[in-house]
This record gives C-alpha cells, structure tokens and sequence, in this order.
C-alpha cells in the first residue's frame, strides 16, 4: 500500500513535470484570455466598406448635422458633422442614440391593430393597405355624419413639412382641431408677438454674448439646441479673462450652476420676479440705452389712454413694484446681489437674458418671458451681436392651393376644441393641455372621435399624466405614427409605424434658438429595417383614399416628390452638403425691426389692452403661481430636475444613455429625489432610505439623495424615466415625474407653465 | 530480513518510483504536446477549392484583388461582385469553378470563406498604416499563400474559434519565419525593432 501511494504520488509529480514542460497550460492561458475578452454572442459588425453618410438628427428641436458611418449597409457611429452652422462637429447623448431606435428593441415592424383592451399590449398585424382601409373607413364615416370636427391630429412640433401635411389633411378634410404638444416656443412666439410684433421663436446669439444671464435655462444641460448651448458656454469660459460671464438663476446647484461664473439660488417659480428687480436698479440708476428706449420703445414712460387717464408704463410700475428688498423678499436672493447683477448686467458688452427653465421645452408665463425680455429691451440687445433676434422663416416653394369641398369647409369653422383662437384664450394657436380639462369634463363643445398623433407621447409628457391618460382614453379611435412602442402607441387602435430617423427623409428647419437662417436635410442612411413607411407616404396615401376633394389638395406621388418640390434650388445643396444657410443675414436695424402696429419694440403690449382687466395686465411683471395643496399638508416644493443624459421628450432614452446615469439619480429601478440635508432632519428623511412623495396628484416611492446643492424645503425630482413602455431597459425604471406634478394655467395664454408642485415627504 | 535484503528492497522500490515518474511524465508529456493539440484545434475545409497560383498569374499582384480602397481602407478578401466579375460565366472546366457559379454567383450568396489570418474583434488593425506607410511586404505576415495552388484546410481552434495561424502551427510557438504566427507578441516585437509605438490603445482601441 505505501509504495502504492508512494508510486501515485510519483507519478503526479512526473506528470506535473511533463505539463509544465508541454505548451497546455500555457496555451490553454492564453486562450483563456482570449476567448473572456471576445465573448462569442457580443454582437460584432462585419467587416466590409466603409461609407461616411451626411444627415441631421431629428431626435429633438436641436436640428444638429450629424455623419453616419456605415459597414456595407450596417449604421456603426454616429458622429457630429464638422463645418455645420449649429453643432460643428459636436454630438450629443442622444444624437448618437439613433442608432438604438434603429436597431434596438421595442421597434414597432409593421402596422399593427388593437387585438386586445387598450395599453393590453394585444395586436393583430395587418397589411399596409388594410391599415390604410382602416383609418380610411372610419374618417370617411365621420364625414358622411357630419362629425368630420371632432377628427383631431397631435404633432410633436408645428414646423417642418410633415407637420404641415397633417394640417393640411386636417384641412382638406374639414376639421379645425390641429395640435402640436406644448413647448416654450407656445409662449416665447406670444411674448416675442406682442412686444416685437413678430410670433416668431427667439434667436440668441450665444457665441459673441459676453454677459449672460439664464433665467433658469440648462445651458450645458440640454437647453435650445443642445451642442450649441454647451460649446457657447465652453466658448464663454474661454473669454473669461476678456469679462465673459454666465449668472445661472436656479434653485438648485445643476451641472449648470456648477459651472457658471455666479450662481444666484432663487425660490422656484420667482424668476420673472428676479428680472424685474434687476431692471428696477437698471432703470433707477439711469443705465439703460436712453436712445433706444426713446426711440424704438413704446409703453416705458407712464401714458395717457383716449380718455384721459394716465396709465403707469413700465418704468413706474417696475420702480414702485420691484426694489431689490421687496423682490429678495419673493425670491430670497439678497438685496446688494441683484443690484450688482443689475450693474454689471447693464454695463457689459453682449449682456444677453434668457429663459426657459431646465431644457427649455416646457411652457412659461408670456409675462413672465417678457419680463425678462424686458431686461435685453434695457439694453438695447435686440438684433445685434449677443443678442437676441427674431428670424424668419426659411423660405420655401409653396404648395398648391388648398382644396375644400363644402363638408371641409363647414368642418374647419367649428371652433377648436381647446378654446385656443376663441376669446378665452384669443392669442394662442393650439392648447392641447386644456384638453384633458374640456374632456374628461365634459365642458368641451363637441367629444373628438379620432385623434392622429405623430412625434408626441402624450400618454407619458404631459404634466397630471393620469388624467391626460383618461381624458385621450375617451376618444374612440386613436392611430399612432410611431416607430417605437411608447406608451401612446400602447394605448392606440391603430399603429402606422414611421421610419426611424435614420431611415427617413424630412427637412429640419432653423433650430430653436438659432441666430442664423439654417435648414438640415435629414435622409435615409441604411434601408429600412421593418415593414415601416414614412408618416408623410402615409398620410398622402390616407388622403387619396378619402371621400370628396380630400385627394385634390395632395398631388404629389410620395413624400420624397413633395420635399423636393417644397425645398426648389435648395435641395442639391442640402443633398451635397447636408445644410443650407443664409449666409448673408443681417437682423434688421431697429427701425425696421419690430412689426407691431406701433413699429416700435411694446413694453405696454398693445394687442392686450382691449380684453385686458386693466393696464397693468400689459406690462411685463411678475404673478405668484397658485399651486394646488394646503401648505401643512404639503409642506416642500416639487422642482423637476432636467439632464442632458436623461431624454424626457417623446424620444425617450437609449440604454446608452441611462447607463451613464449616476446611482444618485436611479438606483437599480428606484429614482432618487434630492433633498436638502436639513429638510431631511426636519421631515425625519434618511440618505438612501426610501420616502413616500405625495402631491396633491399623486405619490410615488422615492429613494432620498441627501445634497447640499438644494434649497431647504425643495425637492428636485430626475425628469425622462418612469416609463410604462418600450423595452426593458427602460420601462419600469424609476418615476414619471409628469404623475406628480399637475398643471397651472397661464391666464394670458392658457397653456400648462407649471414648474413644480407642493409636496411631502414621509420616511417609508 | 538481512540487512542485503534490505538494500535490494529499497533499490528495487526507488526503481518502481522512478518508473511511476517516468510514466507520469511520459504520459502528460504526450497530453501536452499530442492529445491537448489534437483536441484543442478542429478542422474545416474552405468552401472553394482556390487556387492562388492561377489568380496572380491572371491579375498580376495582390492588390488586383487585394486592393485599398480610396478612403484608404483595405478591400481584405474579394466579395462576390469582385468574382463575379470574371466568373460570371464559366473560365474552364474546373469542377471548383463550376461549383463556385452555381453555389454562390448565381444565387447570388457571398463565399463563407474563413480567414486565416483574421485576428480577434478586440484587435484594431490597418493594413494601410503597415502595407503604405511601413512599406511591409504582404509575405511578411501572409507567407506565401500566394504561391498556393490549393486552399489549406482551415484550423480553428475550438475554445476561441480563431485560426490556429494566430498561434502559429507549431504548438510550441516557436517560429522561424515571421508569417509563421501573428500573436500580440509577434506584433510587439516588429513595433520593437521598429521604433514604433507599443501602447496598448495603439491596437485595443
């Protein structure tokens, strides 16, 4: 037995000696290493050529040049287009997420109808012309009952061809009820209207400002077009040694913030307050541009109406109103601060003010931008370098006329449904967050019926989403345009899925906040992927399959014929160089600037003061909002909190994006509120333990991130997650904020400007 | 028990370890170097048999099929539009060619031919930087599968699914000629001679 063993143990150590002297182990290493670094399922492109493709990204206003590069027909990389007027070579998160929406999961591959209960997720997939037949049945039934008003269409955005052909099949059709989801250029455009006579979005020049001070805007955070906001601040930062300066006013510390030059903390909501307390030292100091204020400005000294009243202009009302110690006392920004903001502000070459909390995509009071507005009019930053202008559009070749038989033209003179146009809200043009008020209260004039909705997501975006949810839920047909399954596609009859962006062609016009005439051709650089068609060849061919004269209002074979014919000589450049631009714009001097009926730039805006309550109504000024809930129930304040890494639009995130989402703002699938370190001790909070977060339109549980950057008695809450649809690495990760916060409404506009709500938090 | 016999015993026990040693190596050295070889590569055959030979005569270089293109990037092995341009009809009466037309041209499906020299996705490499700018000769890494009358049955090993051309055929990776393996460290070492830079991001991009 001993030599046994003995043999045993020698024949081991002879076979020890004999692997290590074979090449095994060390290959078998090497191999090792090897194979856990090119894991076989790791999706790897194929070799093949490589082709560099021009587009511009769709994903947001932005409207960014961008270059595709592609192996044989496969999309790899998405990267900024060098020389481009807005982004010049730059890209963002969510730019270079096309290529998810292209190739990622929840892509809708073919037209699809509601098998199941509505958002049951249940579908039945049908031919194209089966889905055409469909829409084509029900649209041509409301016709023939003379119900063809209550047919509405939802577009993400109301420019661009493809939003212009839903309001023209509307038209032709014979329905008013045309709708674009809200956004700051609702308000911008009415501000802008009734002070410079223009209803036009704001230009900023960003790039030669030297003095700025946002009113909340995200500048590095995705504000107005996102790459150029952020190389402006980069650009900003360079210039610091020649004065350049940006004041970030905010409640709480962003990205933004954190890298301004002064951060003013200020009480959620009091920003206008804020900008009239700086025109209020401007103004008492005598440091305006007298010139331009005497010349091209209307409403600044007090006046006398027809009948012989004097009225307060501006300049009294801001110097009896807002003296920095009664606006420190609205917005908790210190007295001397807002006077030496005012100073320097005045004194600075390319001061420049802006707006547009956060992205800049959700509604603000119209006095409240024209309050701000006001301080650019001090001085006299309007079309000159820094500063702010109006543009016009690009022009384009017009379409044919519009044909209306009788039913479309009886259809069209029936008031919208949102009151938007009608005396109650009689300066705007589409209020599509009433409608959940008119219709799940019965108030509106007549139920819709049908509602086509492309490029928005009201079933997630809208603020008080619940009742937005079952407000859309009472209309009886609802067809999507969508390439994706989102959650209003989920809860749709019918889903015609459009292209992806990547796939398609469409014209993207100047970008908001642009200070320079630019179009972008956005094409088709891979094949499409599903049995998907583009919404514009598919509203031409739901337009052909109508009753009536629907048909003669839409010539055009396809939409690839249309946009040629729309962009005329404009088209070969876009085609070779992916933008045109209107080199040789000049804004207009001030003489022929502003187009209101004055001709002069209104801080008393005239086009208010025959429905106005009085005078006062017409100058710019600061109104506190009324948020619902008793204070002792909801002791803090709800702030949603926007990132350039999270997209809350109707595009939603890519798993790129969320993975460089940091654990303070989403842990595993709980979404972290911010919260000040002394509200935590006040409310009985614990860092990363989780709360209850109740408004009065909801409650959520929420896990608590302790950060000094907040205001005591504010909470911030992450905005872009929460979803209910798409894929898994997006649905069910964290809170809507849009469940929580509900809507205030803008007595001049009508439209949605929340910007928070009242709240508790409860430890859980 | 004498003490003799004590002896021979304990001459005769160191004798059988010895042996069991003896065995134990022998054996594991057998695994080493026959076995584990045999196991670790399987074998494929290309799906034409190609002949090298024929095709440099008939084009003149390598670069009539093994082109760069005019962005700089290198064409690697011919698609099926690069063949069919001389084989969209029958050249002769070669069995291979037939097959080659009726299998893939016409059907228009591209040849699934395997690489021998293809290197693992973490690997970033430019045939322009080396053939261009380094002036190195396709032999240098390729050897001379351009005078190749026949294609070499493909051996790839099973744990990676590479090429046993990576590591070299000789299982102990000792080569004398530089195409004989085109490991990392064969790459190190020209960047070496070279004076060229040997920064891990230079190829794991």
């Amino acid at each position: 037995m001993s030599l046994g063993r003995r043999g045993f143990l020698q024949f081991c150590l002879g076979a020890g000696a004999g692997i290590t002297f074979s090449p095994l182990p060390w290959k078998l290493m090497d191999d090792s290493a090897i194979w856990t670094q090119n894991w076989p399922w790791t999706p790897v492109p194929p070799g093949g050529e490589v082709s560099i493709e021009k587009t511009a990204c769709t994903l947001c206003p932005g409207g960014c040049g961008i270059t595709v590069r592609k192996v044989k027909d496969r999309a790899i990389k998405i990267e900024g287009m060098k020389g481009h007027p807005i982004n010049d070579g730059g890209v963002c998160l969510l730019g270079m997420s096309a290529l998810y929406k292209l190739y990622g999961g929840a892509r809708i591959k073919g037209p699809l109808k509601r098998a199941g209960k509505r958002g049951e997720g249940k579908w039945e997939q049908i031919p194209w012309n089966a889905a055409i037949a469909e829409i084509s049945k029900e649209l041509n039934q409301k016709r023939q009952d003379g119900l063809s008003h209550t047919v509405a269409s939802m577009t993400g955005t109301d420019r661009g061809t493809v939003s212009q052909l839903f309001k023209r099949l509307l038209a032709a059709y014979g329905s008013p009820n045309v709708f674009t989801a809200p956004s700051l250029q609702d308000s911008e455009r009415l501000a802008l209207k009734l002070m410079q006579g223009d209803y036009a979005s704001a230009g900023y020049d960003l790039e030669n400002a030297r003095y700025v001070v946002s009113f909340g805007a995200s500048i590095i955070d995705g504000w107005g077009s996102p790459v150029r906001a952020f190389r402006a601040h980069t650009r900003w930062a360079e210039k610091a040694a020649e004065g350049a300066k940006l004041v970030q006013v905010e409640a709480c510390l962003s990205n933004t913030a954190a890298k301004a030059d002064t951060w003013l903390t200020i009480k959620p909501g009091t920003e206008a307050a804020l900008a009239l307390g700086l025109a209020h030292v401007i103004i008492k100091e005598k440091s305006y541009n007298k010139a331009f204020i005497r010349d091209y400005c209307l409403g600044f000294e007090d006046w006398q109406d027809s009948g012989g009243t004097v009225h307060k202009g501006f300049k009294q009302s801001v110097l009896k109103e807002y003296s920095p110690d009664a606006v420190s006392r609205i917005t908790g920004v210190p007295a001397d601060r807002i006077s030496v903001i005012a100073r320097e502000f005045a004194q600075a070459k390319g001061a420049l003010a802006v707006w547009g909390r956060g992205k800049g995509t959700r509604p603000m009071a119209v006095h409240d931008i024209m309050a701000i507005h006001a301080l650019n009019a001090l001085v006299a930053n309007i079309n000159k370098p820094g500063g702010v202008t109006v543009l016009p559009d690009v022009t384009t070749v017009p379409w044919p006329s519009l044909v209306q038989d009788d039913i479309a033209k009886s259809g069209t003179k029936q008031p919208r449904v949102d009151r938007a146009g009608t005396d109650a809200f009689p300066l705007s043009e589409s209020l599509f967050d009433q409608l959940p008020k008119l219709i799940k209260g019965g108030t509106g004039e007549y139920p819709l019926s049908v509602l086509l909705v492309h490029g928005a997501n009201p079933y997630y975006t809208e603020h008080d989403r619940t009742a937005v949810a079952e407000a859309l839920d009472r209309i009886p047909f609802i067809v999507s345009f969508s390439s994706r399954m989102d959650e209003t596609a989920n809860h749709a009859d019918l889903i015609l899925p459009n292209h992806t962006s990547l796939e398609r062609y469409e014209d993207v016009p100047t970008p908001i906040s642009s200070s320079l005439p630019v179009m972008s051709l956005s094409r088709p650089v891979v094949s499409p992927q599903c049995d998907t068609r583009h919404v514009g060849d598919s509203l031409i061919a739901i337009a052909k399959s109508l009753d009536g004269s629907v048909a003669e209002s839409f010539p055009w074979d396809d939409y690839e014929s249309l946009l040629k014919a729309t962009l005329g000589d404009k088209w070969s450049v876009l085609e070779k160089e992916g933008y045109w631009k209107d080199e040789g714009y000049t804004p207009a001097d001030w003489s022929q600037a502003f187009r209101n009926a004055s001709g002069k730039f209104e801080f008393l805006a005239t086009t208010l003061l025959a429905g106005a309550k009085s005078a006062k109504d017409c100058l710019p000024q600061y109104s506190r909002a009324k948020l619902k809930g008793e204070e002792f129930m909801y002791p803090l304040i709800l702030i949603p909190c926007e990132s350039m890494r999270l997209a809350d639009g109707p595009v939603a995130n890519s798993p790129l994006m969320t993975k460089t989402v940091a654990d303070t703002v989403l842990k595993n699938d709980d979404l972290c509120v911010e919260v000040n370190p002394k509200t935590a001790i006040a409310h009985g909070l614990t860092d990363e333990r989780m709360a209850l977060l109740s408004t009065p339109k909801g409650k959520a549980k929420v896990k608590i991130h302790l950060f000094d950057g907040i205001q005591p008695g504010v909470v911030a809450i992450p905005t872009g997650l929460g979803h209910t649809a798409y894929d898994d690495y997006l649905k069910g990760k964290g809170v809507n904020s849009n469940d929580l916060i509900g809507m205030i409404e803008d007595e001049a506009s009508g439209l949605d400007i929340a910007w928070g709500s009242r709240a508790s938090l409860k430890s859980i | 028990m004498s003490a003799q016999d004590e002896r021979t015993k304990t001459a005769g026990s160191s004798a059988v370890l010895l042996i069991c040693f003896l065995v134990g190596l022998g054996a594991s050295l057998l695994v080493g170097w026959v076995i584990f070889p045999a196991l670790l590569y399987s074998e494929k055959e290309q799906p034409i048999d190609f002949s090298h030979v024929v095709h440099v005569d008939a084009v003149g270089d390598c670069e009539g099929c093994h082109y760069f293109r005019d962005d700089g990037s290198f064409s690697g092995i011919p698609d099926l539009s690069n063949c069919a341009e001389c084989h969209e009809e029958a050249q002769g009466e070669d069995p291979e060619e037939l097959k080659m037309i009726q299998e893939y041209i016409e059907p228009g499906k591209e040849i699934p031919w395997m690489v021998y020299s293809r290197q693992p996705d973490c690997v970033f490499f430019s045939h322009a930087a080396h053939v261009k700018m380094g002036e190195i000769e396709c032999k240098a890494c390729h050897g001379m599968i351009g005078e190749s009358e026949h294609t070499d049955t493909y051996e790839y090993n099973i744990l990676t699914g590479y090429s046993r051309n990576i590591w070299g055929k000789n299982i102990s990776g000792l080569t004398s000629n530089t195409w004989e393996s085109m490991k990392m460290g064969d790459c190190g070492n020209c960047h070496d001679e070279h004076g060229e830079n040997n920064a891990c991001f230079v190829c794991h991009k």
